[in-house]
């Protein structure tokens, strides 16, 4: 099972977060911080799997990551998942993420958290992989944007918009 | 190039570099425009400190909050703005505390976009308002009877993610129905399945296994192959309880998975994935299986088979991609099928094929594939067929450790070594690992401490080997060596009087060296004033030579290895009277006669005057050698088992590979703790030196730093049961007297009722002096809250009299230490303290549940995870008397039958209710009992299993 999804930056700045078990909000926020220590202080080139920080549950939790450029994408899981295929399903997540945002970039993530909240949960629900398949994810993320805008169309009042 | 892991990436970067140094508008706003949402964030980033980030974010706080308890009514739009700003508030670490009534209000929307992000912010911001809980709940049943697919998947998202009891309660039931309803859409199905997912795992008991079962398992042949994937997963879960319900998915998945394996690489479409077909759903299936022994059924076999062996060969062809991606998917499914191979353990051949593609991932490029293939190996190690294949990669795995950059992978070849090793290669290896020790990483230096400490005791041939390698991790590592390690060293010579002359000789070498540890002063100073005299015949290791050579540590050292040393240094007086006047001087010196710690004064002063008016008769008796040790478990094996969790320790009680490991070193039986009742000279050790600062005084015999080693209860200066027995009574009865001295008793009533409970405790002064500043105070260490209603009304208590305190408990999840309650008066000057154990246990909070005989066997078989059950075989206490046997079960849930008593009940906390199924079965002829406990939950069946054992 998945227990949380996280992205943030280089600086640790939290760009996303989705926890799959219930933590009170500090815990969380110190959850994303320790994560970051972990994941941030490792070389380039090493493995992309240790083992989760004590808050998420130490050796029985493996976070699998991935950085890309200004980002580090983190999967927290514990040992019933496969790693590489963890690995797989960031991947699939970021290009997921590129299609819908076209050419997708950390600003993207940061305007539109609600945005890539839908996208993950078409891909990941309660814990557990829901949809691996991209072009079925990108499929449901281009019905809600048609959706959006035609609701958008008719009943937004740009005017008073603040 | 393709590069795993690392910062490049073969396809788009989501992520320009520097694109976040700028705080901009996004150029293009995609379409939905939340003008207002975008100013806001646009404005947090141009801050320039946090300080007014956080005014921003206040001043934003407060304009949303009048914005919702304003007058004007707001329109959904509005709301949907509103709810994503709090929501991006919320990522940034500030806590939300409003806002769920109109998140609330959204889901009621007719609006698509509005609904979702409405179901977004409660999963976000999960809140256990119960009457929110309701509006939520009525919400979500409106979406799900809806019939609309779009609003139904969200709906089941938001119960899959929210995932409370509640939730649970409100949904079990229908969640099955529209999971194998026959007009419900594939996307439908998926949600429905994986949303059942996570109530079954939330709350097993409210999720009925039914006839729906069946039509679960046959989703594996759905033509979606996103339906499959969560049917999978789904199954995954549930069969693990009911293994039989659930058995013929055992051939779907087979078939299914030979399709996919079989297929060729462009016959799944969408599902394929750089050019590898539905790796994700082959390695769901190979993980489904491994919750199976082998298939039965020939040909059911045979074709699972031919599917591995496909996937070994696939692994040997050149890649039909370069990318990186093609790779890992076609690993992610041979390392699941080299896991199927090691579960089954039976396929020899197919075995050896594992060990050898694992053997060329230990040389891999790749780092991931090398910490994989290190892990991998580490289970195949524990497979007789296997076991002498893994060890020929010993030098692989010996290198890996000492070149590898990366400290998680170097972890994973420690861990390797210490799953492969055996006698043959034991000195290799931990010789090895002792060389690592020296430059290992802080974090892991602890468990390689433990790893070399029980391989070195397990497969030593000749103890002086074993002497050698632990003085040498403390040497190497003293910092890390912890009680355990050094308690056990001495335990083995104790125990083994053909190593105590070579311990005498070494540690005596050890203690030459200028600056040494001070871990190997205590071992020094205890095996010396043991056996000290087996090397007294050497002129260079005269016993003033050895007294001198202590001495010198002594001042460098903590209280705790003084005291031990003062200890040595009585034994010594014994051992060599010849030291008698040296030693006497250095105990009589104003130092140590008028120290200020009061362990160290007592101790000076009593061996002193033992020393003197105890004739030399006494004095051998008093000061004889230890009597061995009563042997169990290796303490250190328990410290490394609870280091790692549970199953860690599995690979290292390899009984099955090495059965003659026994022979040496395990070869005495373990004994009951009860039997070990250690001689009195125990205490004189001092190896109890100093109690920890923590402990409290008056329970300062019982529970003590070397339980593990000694396991003995001092005197206690209290009437009647020693507070350990008290509190075991207390376990089936909720009233009497908790404890009882010459100054104070303390007497107890108790009620409980589902997870809360009332505790009125009464203190009674039998003195007739009054007890000033008398302060009782309860603290808890678990999760279990209580409230002092009321005190003591006067902080004195007269002589005579009696006054009272009560108690209110709150237990909010499953627990295992009860609370301490401590108190502290002052009787004719002099400060009292002592502290109890309060008799709250987990089985006060148990609720009986009525439950015929049949339903009762359904459960108990439904409870069938090893980790579930615990069991225990112990004599009985009390007489056989069937009536108070039976009461006793009474309290704790149904009986049904004479003979074999058992019981059901619900522990009832406030984060969740566990069922808990129990089972006594009394031989009256053994005069035994064997108990068993099964809960879902598994430290409580342990615990409650211990408890138990204790009453009958």
């Amino acid at each position: 099972m998945i227990k949380a999804i996280l992205i943030f930056n280089n600086h640790g700045k939290p760009r996303l977060s989705k926890f799959y078990q219930p933590y009170s909000e500090d815990t969380q926020q110190q959850i994303i911080r320790e994560t970051f220590h972990l994941v941030s202080k490792r070389d380039e080139n090493v493995c992309n799997f240790l083992e989760g920080g004590l808050l998420i549950g130490g050796s029985d939790n493996k976070l699998i990551y991935r950085h890309y450029a200004t980002l580090y994408f983190v999967f927290c899981v514990d040992s019933s998942e496969s790693e590489l295929g963890i690995l797989d399903l960031i991947q699939v997540f970021v290009e997921t993420l590129d299609k819908c945002f076209e050419n997708v970039c950390e600003l993207d993530l940061i305007f539109h958290v609600d945005k890539v909240h839908n996208i993950l949960a078409e891909m990941v629900m309660g814990g557990m992989v829901l949809e691996t398949n991209m072009n079925e994810i990108v499929t449901q993320i281009d019905a809600q944007n048609k959706l959006e805008k035609s609701e958008t169309f008719i009943f937004q009042s740009p005017r008073q918009d603040r | 190039a393709p590069v795993s892991g690392g910062p490049r990436c073969s396809v788009p970067c989501p992520a320009r570099p520097g694109a976040d140094t700028t705080a901009i508008m996004p150029a293009v706003s995609k379409g939905d425009g939340m003008r207002g949402l975008a100013v806001f964030i646009s404005d947090i980033r141009n801050c320039k400190s946090k300080e007014a980030e956080i005014k921003r974010i206040n001043k934003e706080l407060a304009n949303i909050r009048s914005k919702f308890k304003g007058d004007k009514a707001l329109d959904g739009y509005s709301k949907k703005k509103y709810v994503c700003k709090l929501l991006f508030i919320f990522l940034l670490g500030h806590d939300i505390d409003f806002g769920h009534m109109e998140a609330v209000n959204l889901l009621s929307s007719n609006k698509y976009t509005e609904k979702q992000i409405g179901y977004l912010f409660i999963s976000v911001l999960v809140n256990s308002n119960s009457e929110l809980i309701r509006l939520i709940n009525n919400a979500i049943k409106n979406d799900l009877a809806s019939r609309n697919p779009t609003f139904m998947c969200l709906a089941l998202h938001c119960i899959a993610n929210v995932g409370s009891r509640e939730m649970g309660e409100a949904f079990a039931a229908d969640i099955p129905r529209i999971l194998v309803a026959g007009d419900s859409m594939d996307s439908v199905k998926q949600s429905a399945a994986l949303c059942l997912l996570r109530l079954y795992k939330a709350s097993p008991d409210l999720v009925p296994m039914g006839e729906w079962t069946a039509r679960v398992v046959h989703l594996l042949n759905d033509q979606h192959m996103g339906v499959v994937t969560a049917a999978v997963s789904l199954i995954t879960c549930l069969c693990k309880k009911n293994p039989d319900d659930f058995k013929t998915c055992v051939s779907l998945a087979v078939s299914r998975l030979s399709r996919i394996v079989s297929s060729a690489s462009t016959d799944l479409q969408d599902y394929t994935y750089y050019f590898v077909p539905a790796p994700w759903l082959s390695v769901k299936l190979l993980r489904l299986l491994q919750c199976y022994p082998p298939p039965e059924d020939a040909a059911v076999k045979g074709r699972l088979v031919e599917c591995l062996e496909t996937v070994l060969n696939k692994a040997q062809e050149p890649p039909k991609s370069k990318k990186v991606q093609h790779s890992n998917a076609k690993n992610a499914i041979l390392f699941e099928t080299i896991s199927l191979i090691i579960h089954y353990d039976s396929e020899p051949n197919l075995l050896v094929r594992a060990c050898n593609q694992l053997g060329q991932f230990l040389q891999h490029r790749e780092t991931n594939l090398r910490y994989l293939a290190l892990e991998s190996m580490c289970t195949l190690a524990s497979s007789e067929f296997s076991h002498e294949a893994v060890k020929t990669h010993i030098d692989t795995v010996i290198n890996a450790l000492k070149t590898e950059r990366d400290v998680s992978v170097r972890q994973r070849a420690a861990d390797l070594l210490y799953a492969m090793c055996d006698r043959s290669n034991a000195k290799q290896i931990v010789s090895e690992m002792l060389r690592y020790l020296e430059t290992a990483d802080y974090a892991i230096r602890e468990e390689i401490v433990l790893k070399v400490a029980i391989l070195a005791e397990k497969y030593a041939v000749d103890y002086s080997w074993y002497v050698d390698t632990i003085l040498n991790l403390i040497r190497i590592a003293g910092d890390y060596v912890s009680e355990e390690v050094w308690y056990r060293v001495l335990q083995i010579v104790t125990n083994r009087d053909d190593v105590q002359g070579y311990a005498a000789k070494t540690v005596f070498e050890a203690l030459q060296a200028p600056a040494c540890h001070e871990n190997m002063v205590k071992v020094g100073g205890y095996i010396l004033g043991e056996f000290g005299n087996l090397i007294a015949g050497d002129p260079r290791s005269s016993p003033p030579v050895q007294f001198s050579l202590l001495h010198s540590k002594f001042h460098l050292c903590s209280v705790a290895t003084r005291a031990l040393l003062l200890s040595t240094y009585i034994k010594f007086i014994n051992l060599f009277p010849e030291t008698k006047a040296t030693i006497q001087g250095v105990l009589r010196a104003g130092s140590q006669l008028r120290n200020a710690d009061v362990e160290l004064q007592q101790r000076a002063v009593e061996y002193l005057t033992l020393s003197s008016v105890a004739s030399t008769d006494v004095l051998a008796t008093v000061l004889e050698e230890m009597p061995p040790f009563p042997e169990r478990e290796s303490s250190i094996l328990a410290k490394l088992k609870r280091k790692k969790g549970p199953g860690a320790g599995s690979a290292l009680d390899d009984g099955r590979r090495d059965p003659s490991s026994n022979d040496i070193n395990g070869g005495m039986e373990p004994t009951p703790s009860t039997v070990s009742t250690p001689s009195p000279s125990a205490d004189l050790l001092g190896l109890r030196a100093a109690p920890p600062p923590a402990a409290p005084p008056a329970s300062a015999g019982a529970g003590n730093l070397l339980v593990d080693v000694f396991d003995g209860p001092a005197a206690q200066p209290s009437l009647g049961p020693t507070p350990e027995e008290a509190f075991l009574r207390f376990v089936c009865k909720n009233n009497g007297v908790l404890f009882e001295n010459q100054l104070l008793q303390i007497g107890v009533k108790s009620e409980f009722r589902q997870n809360l409970g009332r505790m009125y405790l009464f203190y009674g002064n039998k003195t007739s002096v009054q007890f000033q500043n008398f302060s009782p105070t309860v603290v808890h260490p678990g999760d279990l809250q209580t409230h002092i209603l009321s005190g003591p009304a006067q902080p004195p208590v007269d002589g005579g009299a009696q006054v009272q305190q009560v108690l209110n408990i709150e237990c909010l999840r499953d627990f295992l230490t009860p609370p301490l309650l401590s108190v502290r008066f002052r009787y004719g000057g002099a400060p009292q303290a002592l502290t109890l154990k309060l008799p709250v246990t987990i089985n006060k909070f148990f609720q009986p549940t009525e439950m015929a005989a049949q339903d009762f066997f359904q459960r108990w078989k439904q409870l069938s995870l090893p980790q579930q059950e615990a069991q225990k075989i112990f004599k009985a206490n009390h007489p056989m008397d069937a009536e108070v046997t039976k009461a006793k079960v009474r309290d704790r849930g149904r009986v049904c039958r004479p003979m074999n008593f058992v019981g059901a009940g619900i522990i009832q906390t406030k984060a969740l209710q566990v069922g808990c199924l129990l089972r006594l079965e009394p031989n009256a002829q053994a005069q035994m009992y064997r108990l068993t406990l099964r809960t879902s939950k598994e430290p409580v069946s342990r615990h409650l299993c211990e408890l138990l054992a204790q009453q009958f």
